[in-house]
């Protein structure tokens, strides 16, 4: 197996350009449970096109719908609307031992009764690879997760993240047209987590299977994936790479859920031009915006965004043409890298700014300083 | 404080004290019984008879063995009938498992006496089962079930299916379920799925389901003397007869250890062949 691929891109583009069908659509996908009297409606209509070789991440809170996806995606879950395709296959209706794709289940879902070889070649018996087959493709996978002086283990006697790569490797071994991987990380501790989120990108990149990952946690679908759908309510609030989902975040929902995100409400002033346009943010103060939401004209309602490491801090009006405003210090915490400022607007608004400690300059702003914040207007947006 | 190492010990004082009353006490002296010679009216002398054995294999091998073969039937369909519905109750049965297992259970505020003496009303001849299936043809006019083998082993069956029901259920309700999502995703179907992943994961809530049914209902007699009739006597009813009866204790004494003997040796057995390092470690 292993068909290294150098440059992982390259299929993802060929499905962009349409000349092969993507790993993964889905179409409309919604499900529904009856919850007594209820109708809960788990997802509400998705439109994905996952692309081969691709890493994508479902992130989201718990209950945003991310896992019940992913399980319609195995076949484990029927959509009530939509459709399900695998390389351009309808699969609605097809049970999960006749789909293409493995899972990685987050409480690792190995079977106790056997041990590791025998749980990685479970896939393979079940498909009638011959013996001798089974064993160099078992035996090479395990070397590929570093497990193979642990072969005739039994899964109780691993620890937390080598039963975690044995799950990798069962499902890994059947060369399946894409892997889903429901938050495989989350059993286990920060350290391992991190180092098991370079393995994964490692392993990912080496096989070049397409992963589906499914994690609550911002961090780790920013590090690894190519690109990151953020769910909310069963909806899809945003696609896109990682830096577009963090650096130009298209909802309120996103901007707050990814990283640290600053929402002050404000007010359209104008709407002339290609920007930036200035949204009056309440008691004399304005700011400038790159971008409007669609349809907001003068005096619509708007929620500026801005990244906390953009905005600069400093104890006089810079000037120039940067939106500035004038603050008080109200609580700053020191994080060694940087320092994290709280700064109150004449508003009543807080913003949070972090400040990289570097060695050219110090500031000795302290709580209750009057202090200028600035940014540029291409790095905030206004949002619905 | 000064007591401290000796508190556990203390505690568990009760349990060894229960034990050797009522366990390793009356063993001792049944042990030392199936060894005497004598009869109720000149007292029982300690001679070290060991020809007592001898007796009791050579004179009741024969319900020995029925007791052992009966034993083996209704565990064999306690296991039929027990398996599906621990199955059922666990992974079917959704909110209402204690419903299900109260209903499983409902029969057992009943004596047990009581319940093998309604199987006698069923059974009869002229009893509403019987005689509605020969009223519409669908047994022989002369059939009779009361007072044989199939009756004994039914009523053995029906009255331990619980003790098979229970330890299986325990399994399977703890089992992680995603191991078997997880076989279907390795593209097994459930027949796969159930032979390949669920049977063997349940494997020692079956086995102790087999120990809590098959030495009991190898060892009874009430069944035996209420359904069973003259010719389908248990070592149970031999070991009754000679105690209560005949009053021949040394007899009895030593048929019982020749059961006792015969049952270890047979779980031991069963143990090993099933693998008891399985067994035990499977759900540790």
């Amino acid at each position: 197996m292993v068909t290294t691929n150098s440059s992982t891109e390259e299929p993802a583009e060929a499905t962009r350009r349409g000349e092969v069908a993507p790993a993964i659509g889905l179409e409309g996908v919604a499900k529904s449970y009856r919850s007594g009297s209820e109708t809960v409606r788990a997802v509400d209509g998705i439109d994905l096109e996952i692309a081969r070789g691709e890493f994508f991440s479902l992130l989201g809170p718990s209950g945003c719908g991310k896992t019940t996806t992913m399980r319609m995606i195995a076949g484990f879950e029927e959509p009530t609307e939509g459709v399900v395709r695998l390389s351009g296959r309808d699969v609605n209706g097809v049970p999960a031992n006749h789909r293409d794709v493995n899972m990685v289940f987050q409480s690792y879902a190995l079977f106790p009764h056997m041990n590791v070889a025998a749980n990685v070649a479970f896939g393979l018996r079940r498909r009638r690879v011959p013996k001798k087959e089974i064993k160099r493709r078992v035996d090479e996978i395990l070397d590929l997760v570093e497990l193979g002086p642990r072969a005739e283990h039994r899964p109780s006697q691993l620890s937390g993240g080598q039963q975690q790569r044995v799950a990798l490797a069962r499902a890994l071994v059947n060369e399946p047209g894409a892997l889903l991987l429901d938050e495989p990380l989350g059993a286990l501790d920060l350290k391992l987590r991190q180092s098991m989120q370079v393995e994964l990108k490692r392993i990912q990149r080496e096989v070049g299977i397409t992963f589906v990952y499914v994690t609550h946690d911002q961090g780790e679908a920013l590090t690894m994936s190519d690109r990151v759908a953020v769910m909310n309510g069963g909806l899809v609030e945003q696609l896109g790479t990682p830096a577009q989902i963090y650096e130009r975040p298209a909802t309120r929902f996103v901007a707050d859920f990814i990283g640290t995100g600053n929402l002050l409400p404000g007010r359209v002033e104008n709407t002339d031009g290609a920007g930036p346009y200035r949204v009056a943010l309440g008691s004399g103060t304005t700011a400038l915006v790159a971008s409007l939401p669609e349809g907001a004209g003068t005096g619509t309602e708007v929620h500026l965004t801005v990244r906390p490491e953009k905005i600069r801090i400093g104890v006089e009006d810079p000037g120039g043409e940067l939106t500035t405003i004038p603050g008080t210090v109200s609580e700053t915490v020191y994080m060694g890298a940087s320092t994290h400022y709280q700064v109150a607007l004449p508003g009543g608004a807080e913003v949070i700014v972090h400040r990289q400690n570097s060695s050219d300059a110090t500031l000795a702003a302290t709580r209750g300083d009057r202090v200028w914040l600035s940014w540029e207007p291409h790095h905030s947006y206004a949002l619905p | 404080m000064r007591n401290r190492k000796a508190t556990p010990y203390l505690l568990v004082l009760p349990a060894w004290a229960w034990l050797g009353m009522f366990f390793v006490v009356p063993i001792g002296g049944m042990l030392s019984l199936s060894l005497t010679t004598g009869n109720v009216v000149t007292g029982f002398q300690q001679t070290f008879e060991v020809g007592n054995y001898v007796d009791a294999v050579g004179t009741y091998w024969e319900q020995i063995l029925r007791s052992l073969s009966y034993g083996a039937c209704a565990t064999l369909i306690c296991i039929v009938v027990g398996y599906p519905m621990a199955y059922w109750i666990a992974f079917r049965a959704g909110p209402y498992k204690s419903a299900y297992l109260l209903l499983l259970l409902l029969p057992f505020f009943v004596s047990f006496v009581l319940r093998t003496i309604s199987w006698r009303f069923l059974l009869a001849d002229n009893g509403i089962v019987l005689q509605t299936l020969k009223s519409i043809g669908l047994a022989p006019a002369d059939l009779q079930v009361l007072n044989s083998a199939p009756a004994v082993v039914l009523g053995l069956a029906y009255n331990f299916l619980p003790f098979m029901v229970l330890p299986i259920y325990a399994v399977l309700e703890r089992m992680d379920h995603r191991i078997v999502e997880a076989a279907h995703d390795l593209y097994a179907g459930r027949v796969r799925a159930f032979t390949q992943v669920i049977l063997p994961v349940s494997l020692p809530g079956v086995f102790a389901g087999v120990l809590m049914t098959f030495i009991p209902t190898s060892a009874d007699y009430v069944n035996a003397s209420v359904l069973g009739g003259a010719d389908n006597i248990m070592i149970g009813n031999v070991i009754h007869t000679q105690y209560l009866v005949n009053n021949n204790y040394p007899i009895a004494a030593s048929i019982t250890f020749v059961l006792m003997g015969l049952l270890l040796l047979g779980i031991f057995g069963y143990a090993r062949a099933l693998g008891t390092e399985r067994v035990m470690e499977v759900h540790a």
